[in-house]
């Protein structure tokens, strides 16, 4: 008898924890994975595609996805860790050794330029003006430098040329000067 | 419980947190009157010395300008003029290192003095007798900035809309060395209260706090004698004590009040202004001198005569120190700035700035170099003497570990830069300067996250825009499609080339998902062939008759045309130069857009590139016959295209040509060049005129010869 009892106890408990549990599935169920949305939100937008991938979207669901997250070079190391922060993998060196250590931007030398548009449907972001046969450059404060540009030019005309500093976006030298004064 | 004002008013100073007492130095300068100048010799004024942006420039270089003429516009709010502080010639305008930490070359108008120190007409304001407009509009013109060190433009500060409870005159001075402030109450102290005045005006306050370190006993009676029986203006005295000049800091001194982190202190109805500003808002406006010289305390044991002096704007800091009897020690250094916030600087020849208030050059064993840095002991003193209470060791183990969360966390935003912390540091760590590459750091990374943010809008847009513009192409040709399929129904053609439509239309739409069969492919390509052989006869039949109509036409577009080929040669050397290893003995073509290897070089590979286009043109009619009809036209008609080359030829040589004229002043490229070249273009450069045969020929000619050229001279 006393074993029935609780058969049937055991029984309507599961019942009820399954539909408890059923429901919350329905109710609180995740719409997409917001790790894609993290994973982007850290990646710096070039849209440069040297991931391998059309785009940082794509690459972030990639890395979703389980790829590599050492494929940004215009991220350098720091999207490197936060990358790793976020995955909880290891941080590892990035794949391709050819990271720019400065900011570039695209350059056009205009005189050159025979108006061919092919470098406007390369540019990823809209940062370059001009229209057929006319002479086109580039925005500097739009460009990512993502170099995507510089390879379709048939007549060779786009480098790409470190960002000039200015004093806004200088950062301090550690070795200025002494702060201490000498008591006298 | 007597209320905030009637503490103030009964003369009640309170007292902020931490703060140091290093020695002041400042009885070496405080009691010598202020000296005035001879004019430099030279006048370096950068275009932009406040915080914003500079304004537009009005004069060029050769002008002459007037002392207190305006050299630059402010054309937005951000932006302040500066002016002419004496007459002369502008010489240039151009890049000069900057007086700043960075010594970055900054935009700079070098004037020269021609010493008449002849003014403009100038038109002085009664600030009674105009309104508040003309007043904040003759403070911008007169290219007042903050004073005391951050440079903000001056104008906008006292342009407010909120209620302002008081106006603090920040006449304290605290740190080492500096008296320019100082000798400024102690001589011009009705004008300072003239400028208050102004200030009140344009505020409306209901008190003036004047605050003044118990240091300057003289300045302070002065300005207690200026200000006579006026309401509501008070000068308290606080104690001697670095930083008590920080805004904040001479806020919580004067009112008990904090300002929150990340405000303003017009949040809780406060505005505070230099001294050494109310003393240029009243020149601007009563004498309508604009803010063209600043008195700057020039010391340090290297000089013979450590004084206040009443520098031009522009003044270079070399020809101060000389005016003072400057005497350099090996490896002397130069700091702009008091010896607490200050900078050193290592171009000697940077301008005097609006900003400028001290510039020492101090001794050795005056103020010692930077000794080496040892490890944070975490004895908490620099907490101690923090007047912002931060945690200084906290904030250098996140600025070391650039960990910019936590330092966020433990507000370093809210770090003044005052130097204390280092101050009392035993470990020596020059912990501000951590502080400061933190906050650069910082910044960087916000504008980049800007950045990110604006480039990844720009391509989604840019994405959707392709898509759409994809989506409508596709409904337009169907709908054309359509069109064409209805009309020819209606008009009875409904035999061959309606068949033919729906072809293409089945084609256009299918294309991706399934290959065509074979016969229908060979179908599809005779009939496009028909339709490019009719094509081209008409167009053949087009072009003679122009011809032999008129030859001017044709003479217009060369240039264009010209430009094309010239283009297509180099796009062809381009690929060229990708597909050929760089070992093989011809020249390499891609040294046709290398400028500076010698014209020979140039010739030989131009008409290489030439005759390889040629060649390709040539093999071309098999291969193209696949491809749709406009490009088949290309090759079939020979007339165009020789013309074409033969353009390109004479372009290619006219380059040379250049080449070898610019070469004549080089001695390696001399001799042969010129013999080989100057004979072709006048033979060449005709042919676009005359028929198409001609210039057939003298393609031909150029080939040859450059094939002969290149047989016969191994490079």
């Amino acid at each position: 008898m006393s074993i029935i009892t609780a058969l049937w106890a055991l029984g309507i408990l599961a019942l009820v924890f399954g539909a408890a549990l059923g429901y919350a599935a329905i109710r609180f169920k995740v719409d997409a994975d917001p790790l894609v949305e993290q994973i982007d939100e850290i990646l710096p937008q070039t849209q440069c595609g040297q991931c391998g991938y059309p785009g940082c979207r794509p690459y972030a669901e990639a890395i979703a996805n389980g790829d590599d997250i050492n494929k940004c070079p215009p991220g350098g190391d720091t999207t490197i860790k936060k990358l790793a922060d976020l995955m909880g993998v290891e941080a590892k060196p990035l794949d391709a050794a050819q990271t720019p250590a400065v900011k570039r931007v695209a350059y056009i030398r205009e005189d050159e330029c025979i108006g061919c548009t092919k470098c406007i449907q390369a540019c990823p972001v809209d940062a370059i003006v001009g229209a057929s046969k006319q002479m086109h450059t580039v925005i500097v404060d739009e460009c990512t430098g993502c170099d995507l540009c510089v390879e379709p030019c048939p007549v060779d005309c786009i480098d790409m040329v470190p960002l000039a500093s200015s004093i806004e976006r200088w950062k301090w030298d550690l070795n200025a000067i002494p702060v201490k004064v000498l008591e006298s | 419980m007597p209320t905030l004002f009637q503490q103030i008013q009964a003369g009640k100073v309170w007292d902020f947190h931490g703060g140091i007492h290093p020695p002041s130095r400042k009885e070496r300068t405080n009691q010598k009157p202020v000296a005035l100048l001879d004019i430099p010799d030279r006048l370096y004024i950068p275009l932009r010395q406040h915080i914003g942006v500079a304004g537009k420039v009005l004069v060029k270089v050769g002008d002459r300008v007037l002392k207190g003429q305006a050299l630059t516009q402010a054309d937005n709010a951000m932006a302040v003029p500066v002016h002419a502080p004496t007459s002369g010639m502008v010489l240039a305008i151009e890049l000069h290192t900057s007086t700043h930490p960075s010594s970055l070359a900054e935009p700079t108008l070098v004037l020269a003095p021609d010493g008449m120190d002849e003014w403009r007409p100038r038109k002085p304001l009664d600030p009674e007798q105009v309104d508040l407009y003309t007043l904040l509009e003759r403070i911008q013109e007169s290219g007042i900035s903050g004073m005391g060190g951050a440079g903000f433009p001056t104008h906008i500060k006292v342009n407010v809309k909120q209620p302002v409870d008081y106006l603090i005159i920040n006449a304290v001075e605290c740190e080492p060395y500096i008296t320019a402030d100082d000798m400024l109450m102690q001589e011009r102290a009705s004008d300072i209260i003239a400028g208050i005045e102004i200030l009140v005006k344009l505020l409306n306050p209901k008190a003036v706090l004047i605050g003044i370190e118990d240091d300057k006993p003289i300045a302070v009676a002065s300005l207690k004698a200026a200000i006579g029986q006026k309401d509501n203006y008070f000068v308290r005295e606080v104690p001697t004590k670095y930083p008590s000049g920080g805004e904040k800091q001479l806020i919580q001194l004067l009112t008990n009040k904090e300002v929150p982190a990340g405000r303003r202190p017009l949040d809780i109805g406060i505005v505070m202004q230099n001294v050494g500003t109310a003393f240029a808002i009243a020149q601007a406006v009563l004498d309508d001198i604009p803010l063209i010289h600043r008195v700057v305390t020039v010391a340090g044991e290297t000089l013979a005569q450590q004084q206040n002096v009443l520098a031009l704007i522009g003044t270079p800091i070399s020809d101060l120190l000389n005016a003072c009897g400057f005497q350099a020690e090996p490896k002397q250094r130069i700091i702009v700035g008091g010896p607490m916030m200050g900078f050193a600087i290592a171009d000697w020849s940077v301008p005097v700035v609006k900003t400028t208030n001290c510039v020492l050059a101090p001794t050795e064993n005056e103020l010692g170099a930077a000794v080496e840095e040892m490890d944070c002991i975490r004895c908490g003193a620099c907490a101690d003497a923090c007047p912002a209470s931060l945690l200084p060791q906290q904030l250098l183990w996140y600025s070391k570990a650039k960990d910019q969360d936590k330092l966020a966390e433990y507000n370093l935003s809210d770090c003044i830069e005052c130097g204390a912390c280092a101050y009392v540091c035993p470990s020596e760590i020059p912990l501000v300067h951590y502080y400061r590459v933190a906050k650069a750091e910082i910044r960087e990374t916000q504008r980049e996250a800007l950045k990110a943010e604006q480039a990844k809008a720009r391509f989604d847009a840019r994405t959707e825009r392709l898509e759409r513009e994809k989506q409508e192409r596709l409904e337009r040709n169907q709908q054309l499609a359509a069109q064409r399929v209805a009309q020819q129904q209606a008009s009875g053609q409904a035999s061959q080339s309606a068949a033919a439509v729906q072809q293409a239309l089945a084609r256009t739409q299918q294309q991706s998902d399934q290959p065509l069969d074979k016969a229908q492919i060979i179908a599809e390509r005779e009939r496009k062939k028909a339709e490019a052989l009719a094509y081209q006869q008409q167009k053949q039949q087009a072009q003679t008759a122009t011809l032999a109509e008129d030859t001017a036409p044709v003479t217009a577009e060369d240039p264009r045309k010209a430009a094309i080929a010239a283009a297509l040669a180099r796009a062809k050397a381009k690929k060229q130069a990708e597909a050929q290893p760089e070992t093989m003995e011809q020249p390499a073509p891609a040294d046709i857009v290398a400028p500076e290897v010698d014209a020979k070089k140039a010739a030989v590979a131009a008409a290489i590139a030439r005759a390889k286009a040629k060649k390709q043109a040539e093999t071309q009619p098999e291969t193209v016959e696949q491809q749709t009809p406009a490009e088949t036209v290309v090759p079939d008609v020979p007339d165009v295209d020789a013309k074409k080359a033969a353009v390109a030829a004479a372009i290619a040589r006219a380059k040379a040509k250049k080449l070898a004229e610019q070469a004549e002043t080089q001695p390696e490229a001399k001799a042969t060049p010129q013999q080989t070249l100057s004979a072709e273009p006048e033979e060449v450069v005709a042919p676009p005129d005359q028929d198409a045969k001609k210039a057939a020929i003298a393609a031909a000619i150029a080939r040859a010869k450059a094939k002969k050229q290149q047989n016969s001279e191994p490079l």
